[in-house]
């Protein structure tokens, strides 16, 4: 029987309150799931980043010495006011832009300053993206879509169909591989852009405004996904979004303004997107099926 | 990612637009199509050239009186003026070249023949017995006049196949009389058919009479304009030609410093002649051709700009989730290469059907070129390369943030 202090940043509290989802101070812990606490890996360690962009005679300081851990398993939630630097976090991150000044270590490796090839084998190794405007190929299938990123890993074909029919089935579209993108509402879209983050076992998966473009139930519904896969398959998830109900479904919410990080705290009464669909009026899924 | 795959992404991106694809290749199609039909008239028109000038004979040598160049001025072979080339000139030919096996004087006049109420205005020819072997054409009817014939000056004719059927139609023409300037002339033989000559006059519109008779009898003068020798072999033309010039130069008692008076041509020259005739008009329709396969090519390269344009955030997309700049590049140039070559096989198969139907729909003779079509497939796949490779360094160097923000 150990006792866990609550404290916050604490990994300790971090990971009872995960793994036994109550608050530790209130319960005895499992040594079993404690002995796994030592492993929580960092999966992303930013320090010290700056980005710095020249705009014609002016500078810009998007980014001014940021410094965050994520460990694997996590959910967390970026949010900040356009300007805040949040979305050139989320680029950094996504190893779509590079730093200009500071470290940034992905998964073990320093992707900083790799090269525009080395970081696109980065991302289509670890990272899975999730966009706002779904940015799936139109006139291909769901299939085809999910496919595409182990077509860039170069997963044979066999095993490419197997997993993106798992991936599928997964986000709960068996049965809809061959609908191409306007045969499927928004929310199937987004759902077919997170089988397409999921098929090659990234080691993070990053949301820009997944639900930016979806209405509050289809919101409600793609969050059921994410919090499934964190709590299921321990993914990490790093979420960007404005919308603060949202960011509680996060365990973690980190709060950008003016290019420094202003608060980074626990969610305290994280939200439950399952539990939230069971007490939703039901909507008549063929309906929704048919746009 | 392997080629494979990126030949699977690029086919694909076409198959998803079809339409476009399809009009895209189009001016691949028609430029490819008309390189090939037009190379194969081309080549045609030079077969057949080439098929008439095996029928006369590739050992065929012609000696005429007068010489071809006098002080850079080009006159007319057998100038009428001329009087340099005398049977005996021909019997010394024929008696001292070793590499000569036959050879005939060629006596040539307009004459209007009658026969009974029809009448016929044509050339006619005095030659040796031994023309059909050096011209190689054969006798249909009859038989051709002899040795004797010659040696006699005997009134007898040997006429063409047109002849034959506008003078006596539906009847044989061998034992008739045709009156020649009112001498009359005994048919003994037709020749064959020989059609068309490569400029189009009819070779059978023709007829023949020991060259004894015709210089007596209906010019009354013993002159020969030309002569028709045949060398022993093909080989022995050259050899041939240098002889009989020798031989004339020595017997005209030309010195070193005078020009021939007399001229000695051989087939083979002619042969080359026509097929640098042909080669040029070859040459000339396929450049022709060559620009629509060009401004196809630009097509592709317009297309193809565009679509990197309108494709910018799949190609961001494609970037976010782990393709490499190389691998976007090969896809749209694989895109390109593979539009064109499409284009070119389509292309190929129009360009050979059309030179197969041309003789069918306007009587021209075709020859589909090997060369022709590996030609193309090469030259479309380079216009795919060429003219693809710009806009795939267009979309490779997109920056993902950007491409995926572009609305």
């Amino acid at each position: 029987m150990v006792a866990v202090a609550a404290a916050e940043g604490n990994p300790f509290y971090l990971w009872t309150k995960k793994m036994l989802r109550i608050e530790p101070q209130q319960l005895t812990v499992n040594p079993a799931l404690l002995a796994e606490i030592p492993e929580a890996r960092t999966v992303i360690q930013l320090d010290h980043i700056h980005k710095t962009y020249t705009m014609g005679d002016v500078e810009v300081h998007a980014l001014r010495g940021v410094s965050l851990t994520i460990r694997e398993g996590e959910f967390v939630a970026i949010m900040g006011a356009s300007g805040s630097g949040k979305s050139t976090t989320m680029n950094i991150i996504g190893c779509l832009d590079r730093p200009t000044r500071g470290t940034y270590i992905l998964d073990g490796e320093d992707v900083s300053q790799m090269s525009k090839d080395e970081r696109a084998d980065i991302r289509c190794k670890k990272i899975g993206f999730v966009f706002q405007g779904f940015n799936l190929l139109s006139r291909t299938s769901a299939l085809e879509n999910v496919e595409l990123p182990m077509l860039y890993l170069g997963v044979d074909a066999a095993q490419r169909h197997q997993r993106a029919m798992e991936a599928l089935a997964a986000v709960g579209l068996a049965g809809r591989e061959q609908n191409h993108p306007n045969q499927l509402s928004g929310g199937q879209q987004q759902r077919v852009a997170v089988a397409r983050s999921l098929v090659n076992h990234p080691a993070l998966i990053l949301a820009d405004e997944p639900t930016g473009n979806l209405d509050s139930r289809t919101s409600v519904e793609v969050m059921e996904i994410f919090q499934r896969l964190n709590r299921e398959r321990g993914i990490t998830l790093v979420l960007v979004t404005h919308e603060p109900d949202i960011a509680q479904y996060a365990d973690r919410v980190i709060v950008f303004k003016d290019g420094k990080i202003k608060s980074d705290y626990q969610v305290q009464d994280k939200r439950d997107a399952a539990e939230e669909l069971k007490n939703m009026p039901a909507v008549d899924e063929d309906d929704e099926d048919e746009e | 990612m392997n080629l494979l795959m990126i030949i699977r992404v690029a086919f694909r991106a076409l198959v998803r637009n079809k339409m476009r694809a399809a009009l895209t290749m189009l001016g691949i199609i028609i430029g490819v199509s008309a390189v090939i039909a037009m190379v194969s008239i081309g080549q045609g028109a030079s077969a057949s050239v080439q098929a008439q000038i095996d029928s006369i004979g590739t050992n065929l040598l012609f000696v005429s009186a007068g010489a071809q160049n006098v002080g850079g001025v080009r006159s007319g072979t057998g100038d009428t003026g001329t009087n340099t080339l005398t049977v005996d000139d021909l019997e010394a030919i024929k008696r001292e070249v070793p590499s000569v096996s036959m050879v005939t004087p060629a006596v040539n006049t307009r004459a209007q023949l009658v026969a009974g109420n029809q009448n016929w205005n044509t050339s006619l020819q005095g030659v040796s017995e031994q023309y059909p072997d050096i011209r190689k054409w054969t006798v249909k009817n009859g038989a051709f006049f002899t040795d004797a014939d010659v040696r006699t000056a005997a009134r007898v004719i040997v006429i063409g196949q047109t002849l034959a059927d506008t003078l006596y139609p539906g009847s044989d023409a061998v034992g008739q009389t045709i009156r020649v300037t009112n001498l009359p002339f005994r048919v003994v033989g037709v020749m064959a058919a020989k059609g068309q000559d490569p400029q189009g006059r009819d070779q059978d519109d023709i007829a023949f009479a020991p060259y004894t008779t015709v210089q007596k009898k209906v010019l009354g003068r013993d002159r020969v304009q030309i002569a028709y020798v045949s060398a022993i072999s093909q080989d022995a033309t050259y050899t041939a030609q240098q002889q009989i010039t020798d031989l004339l130069r020595q017997r005209h008692k030309l010195a070193a410093s005078e020009p021939d008076d007399f001229t000695v041509r051989n087939m083979t020259d002619v042969a080359e002649a026509a097929n640098e005739t042909s080669k040029t008009m070859t040459i000339l329709l396929a450049c022709i051709a060559g620009v629509s396969l060009l401004v196809g090519g630009i097509g592709i390269m317009n297309i193809m700009l565009v679509s990197v344009t309108e494709r910018t955030r799949e190609i961001g997309i494609r970037m976010a989730i782990g393709a490499r700049s190389s691998a976007v590049r090969s896809q749209f140039l694989i895109e390109s290469i593979v539009l064109s070559l499409t284009g070119g096989t389509v292309g190929i198969i129009l360009g050979v059907g059309l030179s197969l139907a041309i003789p069918a729909m306007l009587g021209w003779p075709t020859l589909v070129s090997m060369m022709a079509i590996i030609g193309s497939v090469i030259f479309s796949a380079a216009v795919g390369i060429f003219f693809g490779y710009y806009p795939a360094r267009k979309a490779a160097a997109l920056d993902p943030i950007e491409a995926l923000r572009y609305e």
